[in-house]
């Protein structure tokens, strides 16, 4: 390895991506082209949702990942922290997705670092939908990767939910989003729960009751596993950056849900 | 046709040598040290946003001093070496070490083969979990690693001779910046927070350690 250095004809700037594709044909994250049957085969990645709350926005994912009717993985991650003041959730096919996530962290990072300021938050959204783009001849053969991006704008002080399609189209949501196998169950039990200013505990909950309706309705979203303690990720971004919502707690939240659940139908 | 003249090698060496460590001696001066949980390093530089000290990785940091184009580039290069490491491998794998030696050679070969050579000496630090590296690149690809603290600028003996007189194993992080800033400083004068450029790698401040002390901040730590 020599040390990267371009001529300034030649040179990247602070774009990641653009730097992998001069410094070596390695890192190119997608194989150009798919034998049929791939679809099939390669583990999805199901319900994601994001929602914005007082003082920014939540965001949550299933854990189950399936290929076909075969359940792939109990325990996938599908909610990244993007950088400090953003989150990425992922809907599609999970390698192609965890590969993206994993390129678009070292971009925000590697833009920050050279640049010396952070992207703004519509910045970093857009950089989504170009790597979003890139990725659709993949999708085309049956590979589609839907990312839903959320973070908290520093300078217009509040959460921001960006959703996208596979051609790279970017809508921003102002109160809340879902995407995946049961996205539209999840939209349904969050509109019928969001209101403007809702606080943090109330935001967490509705996440989570809305991914426990998602489960309920579809098969590709995994509810709450208690046999193996597995629990959709939460996590909130405000201004103080992302952080994660304990397992524990989401566990005692789903209890609680539970409970709730049981005491409507008892006799 | 005319001859070049014939210079002899130790002549062109010394010259160029002579060259650099002017351009050096013009710019000011930078400490690196460790402290208890981590490493500051302190920078006479009174730009907010022309910087001196940037961060390279996870626990890597840089530090620059002489011609601001040149150990500029020279930190973007370092910034897109860890990063492209990192991500064709693992975070783990990203080391000073192996960027310090690229440095090395990078510098060496600019020297012995071009015209000019770089006017800047270099620092790679890095964040240990028990042991902390500090590698030293001078502008001829001399490169040393210390353990405890290094100096770059033109002023080195002198500020070395300061920091070493003061240097503790275990001194807290306002201890250490204060005796790095009196020895960047000297008997003569003194450096108030807007002269400077401070920031710090240090255990506890997440996956990426490195941290600018901000104006406000530094005043308070210095006062």
């Amino acid at each position: 390895m020599a040390l990267p250095l371009f001529p300034p004809e030649h040179d990247p700037g602070p774009d990641f991506a653009g730097l992998l594709r001069l410094t070596a044909g390695r890192a190119d994250p997608a194989p150009r082209v798919v034998e049929a049957g791939a679809p099939s085969v390669a583990p999805h990645g199901t319900t994601v949702v994001a929602l914005r709350y007082a003082e920014g926005v939540v965001m949550a994912g299933d854990r189950r990942a399936t290929a076909g009717n075969i359940i792939a993985h109990h325990a996938m991650e599908k909610v990244f922290p993007a950088d400090r003041h953003s989150a990425v959730a992922i809907a599609g096919t999970a390698g192609m997705a965890i590969e993206m996530v994993r390129l678009f962290q070292v971009q925000l990072e590697h833009y920050e670092k050279v640049e010396g300021s952070t992207l703004s938050l519509e910045g970093k959204a857009n950089q989504l939908a170009q790597m979003v783009r890139q990725h659709l001849p993949m999708a085309m053969q049956g590979l589609a990767v839907i990312p839903l991006f959320a973070g908290y704008d520093t300078t217009r002080g509040t959460g921001r939910i960006f959703n996208y399609d596979v051609t790279g189209g970017k809508y921003e949501d102002t109160d809340f989003q879902a995407t995946g196998s049961g996205g539209r169950d999840a939209r349904s039990t969050i509109k019928l729960g969001w209101r403007e200013g809702l606080a943090t505990d109330a935001a967490v909950d509705l996440a989570i009751q809305s991914l426990y309706d998602a489960a309920d309705e579809d098969s590709a979203t995994g509810g709450p596993d208690l046999v193996r303690g597995i629990y959709p990720i939460v996590a909130v971004v405000d201004a103080a950056g992302y952080r994660e919502v304990p397992e524990p707690e989401v566990a005692e939240r789903f209890a609680a849900l539970i409970a709730r659940k049981q005491a409507e139908r008892a006799p | 046709m005319s001859m070049p003249f014939y210079v002899a090698p130790e002549q062109v060496m010394k010259d160029r040598a002579e060259y650099a460590q002017k351009g050096i001696a013009r710019g000011r001066s930078l400490v690196a040290t460790t402290y208890d949980v981590g490493i500051a390093i302190v920078a006479e530089n009174p730009s907010r946003s022309l910087h001196k000290i940037s961060e390279i990785y996870d626990r890597i940091a840089f530090g620059g001093v002489g011609k601001y184009n040149e150990y500029d580039q020279l930190r973007v290069a370092g910034v897109r070496h860890a990063d492209t490491k990192g991500y064709a491998f693992s975070r783990e794998d990203v080391d000073a070490r192996s960027l310090a030696n690229l440095y090395a050679q990078y510098l060496g070969n600019v020297f012995t083969h071009e015209m000019k050579p770089l006017e800047v000496e270099i620092l790679v630090a890095e964040l240990g979990d028990g042991e902390n590296q500090l590698y030293h690149i001078a502008y001829e690809g001399t490169i040393t690693d210390e353990d405890h603290f290094a100096v770059l600028g033109g002023d080195a003996e002198t500020i070395t001779e300061r920091v070493a007189a003061a240097w503790r194993a275990d001194w807290d992080m306002a201890t250490a910046v204060k005796a790095a800033v009196a020895a960047l400083a000297g008997p003569d004068r003194t450096l108030a927070a807007g002269d400077l450029e401070v920031a710090t790698l240090s255990r506890g401040n997440g996956r990426r350690t490195f941290r600018r002390i901000e104006e406000e901040e530094l005043a308070q730590l210095l006062a």
